[in-house]
């Protein structure tokens, strides 16, 4: 009996530490693959040429991307843009001055506005960022355009990042001790002192990683973009011109991928050159938190 | 010290506009979604499969999509619960606090979190042309599976991690092993944490489109079959927005309800589970 359950035990941990094992190494296998899949492009146009040049016509083989780096560039800069400012100051508020009543009752919202799926966000953008585009804002600045556009990519992705900034500066500031803060107080600061000084300086690192985490929650955002912002494979010189994106890029071609040479290789690079942005954004925004968490402990 | 006063208004004024402006904006899509959706809702909707000229604007609903949906997101579910459940254990019961097997792969865990859906699409994409598998529910489900794996572990660990050590050692003081103490002793303390975990995943690989696109295909039919292509509800109002026809579109709106529907009643209901199953806990 006692050896049937000691066998059990010892089975279950190697398997255990196995499928431990393999998650920590999914990362590099995943870069690897993709990678891998990229290769055949790789060998054959120098890497400066892929990321820089402007046309791209896969059926002539060219396949220029920096129309759409420059595109998810624009999009989530102008996202980021209008996410920050509100964000921060939303923190700022339920952090500081809201009571815990209003803490509390806020959760749930923002849960819920992380959960919303990309397409009903897209659902939204359409119904109404589009036309208030077109019909609204570009007027005013004397264009006259269909509305998908940057400004319309980036409204909608800064409201899919609030929650995400929202959660993780609220998560940072509560780890400022309350002493330093009542400190402040004490000295004669008023409470907005307090937090400009004393608690936005300490919470620092920790607000740059949830503006970076947003930042790439936006860059690899797919569908919600794909469905506003227009997707035209021109190099967006303003807010109002039509932007694609390499997410983009890579949901809307999955279909005519295999039957064009170097196509699928060309999309599996977009992947890659995606994972490989998104894992760098993460990596420093995760070690920021390591580390702001394990300097309060 | 008046200048201090005004600065301090003026802050709190701005502070308060922005959590206006954004519960204004949660407010004004579930709005758009429902005043939106409701028109075109009506019982074919989510009864019938497409049927010939659906999307000319001709009859049918879209259970097809719902069916491929709850089976997609159901198998994904299970799928990364069978491999988080493990790693999340032996984080937990097996290595030591600080181990630095276990702070790797937490760290790791959360840069996957962050990797967007459309690079486990392709990735998945990738396997599936390895295994020599075609766009199928299975293929669907491996890789929403990898998209909400990270999700369920970090969501189950952070509960586990709140588990008092003198528990484990009441458990290991009786005699029993490890194995025994994390699947008699640890799972039952964290089981709320853990419904909620299967939940938010649930949730997130419900609603998720990037990940499918390349890897579940579309079908018009209700299919149960593990190697054919699946219709998902995210792909189905995609595809329905994408005609230029009214009616269609119409229906695109009544789809995004339906999926809004089923996102908040998950929420709510991990809400309440996590609240019902409290009551179990030793505390």
């Amino acid at each position: 009996m006692r050896g049937k359950r000691a066998i059990k035990e010892k089975a279950a941990r190697y398997l255990m530490l196995a499928i431990t094992g393999l998650s920590g190494l999914l990362m590099f296998i995943m870069v690897f693959a993709l990678y891998y899949r990229s290769r055949p492009i790789l060998a054959l146009k120098p890497l400066t040429y892929l990321l820089l040049d402007t046309v791209w016509a896969p059926s002539r083989g060219e396949f220029g991307f920096l129309p759409f780096i420059a595109g998810t560039l624009w999009v989530t800069l102008v996202a980021v843009a209008i996410a920050v400012p509100l964000c921060l100051l939303t923190s700022i508020y339920l952090s500081e001055y809201a009571g815990s009543r209003i803490r509390e009752w806020s959760k749930p919202p923002i849960d819920l506005l992380a959960g919303i799926p990309s397409v009903v966000y897209g659902v939204w953008g359409l119904l109404v960022v589009v036309p208030l585009i077109k019909d609204q804002i570009a007027p005013l600045f004397g264009k006259f355009i269909t509305g998908y556009c940057v400004l319309a990519g980036g409204i909608v992705l800064a409201i899919m990042v609030f929650p995400v900034i929202i959660h993780v500066s609220v998560e940072v500031m509560g780890y400022v001790p309350q002493e330093i803060r009542e400190a402040s107080l004490a000295v004669g600061a008023t409470k907005w002192q307090t937090v400009k000084f004393v608690v936005l300086r300490k919470a620092l690192p920790g607000i740059v990683a949830a503006v970076v985490l947003g930042l790439s929650r936006a860059f690899g955002e797919t569908m919600a973009v794909l469905m506003v912002a227009g997707n035209v494979a021109r190099l967006p010189k303003s807010m109002f011109d039509p932007a694609y994106t390499l997410p983009a890029l890579i949901a809307n071609n999955y279909g005519e991928m295999l039957s064009i040479p170097l196509y699928d290789s060309a999309l599996m690079l977009a992947s890659f050159i995606l994972l490989v942005v998104v894992l760098i954004f993460n990596i420093i925004s995760r070690m920021f938190l390591v580390r702001i968490e394990r300097r309060i402990q | 010290m008046d200048s201090r006063k005004i600065e301090e208004n003026v802050f709190k004024g701005l502070m308060i506009f922005s959590s206006l402006v954004i519960s204004a904006g949660l407010l004004w899509i579930l709005a758009v979604i429902i005043i939106k959706g409701l028109p075109a809702m009506n019982l074919a909707m989510i009864t019938q499969a497409p049927k010939g000229g659906f999307y000319l604007g001709k009859e049918g609903g879209i259970l097809n999509a719902i069916v491929g949906s709850l089976l997609l997101a159901g198998g994904a579910t299970a799928l990364a619960l069978f491999l988080s459940l493990p790693l999340v254990l032996y984080l937990n019961v097996y290595l030591k606090k600080g181990a630095r097997l276990a702070v790797f792969t937490r760290f790791s865990l959360d840069v996957l979190w962050g990797v967007p859906s459309i690079v486990y699409g392709a990735f998945g994409f990738t396997l599936m042309l390895f295994f020599g598998l075609r766009a199928s529910l299975l293929g669907g489900i491996i890789a929403v599976a990898l998209l909400i794996f990270p999700i369920m572990c970090r969501a189950m660990d952070e509960v586990m991690q709140m588990i008092p050590q003198e528990l484990m050692n009441a458990s290991y003081s009786l005699g029993s092993t490890r194995w025994e103490t994390a699947f008699k002793v640890v799972v039952r303390q964290a089981l709320p944490g853990i419904l909620t975990a299967i939940l938010i995943a649930f949730g997130r690989g419900i609603g998720d489109a990037a990940s499918v696109i390349f890897t579940a295909g579309f079908t018009d039919s209700v299919s149960f079959s593990l190697f054919r292509p699946v219709a998902t509800l995210p792909l189905a109002i995609f595809y329905q927005l994408g005609t230029p026809f009214p009616e269609v579109q119409a229906r695109a709106h009544a789809s995004s309800l339906i999926l809004t529907i089923i996102i908040i009643t998950i929420s709510i209901g991990a809400r309440i589970l996590t609240k019902r199953f409290q009551g179990y806990v030793v505390k």
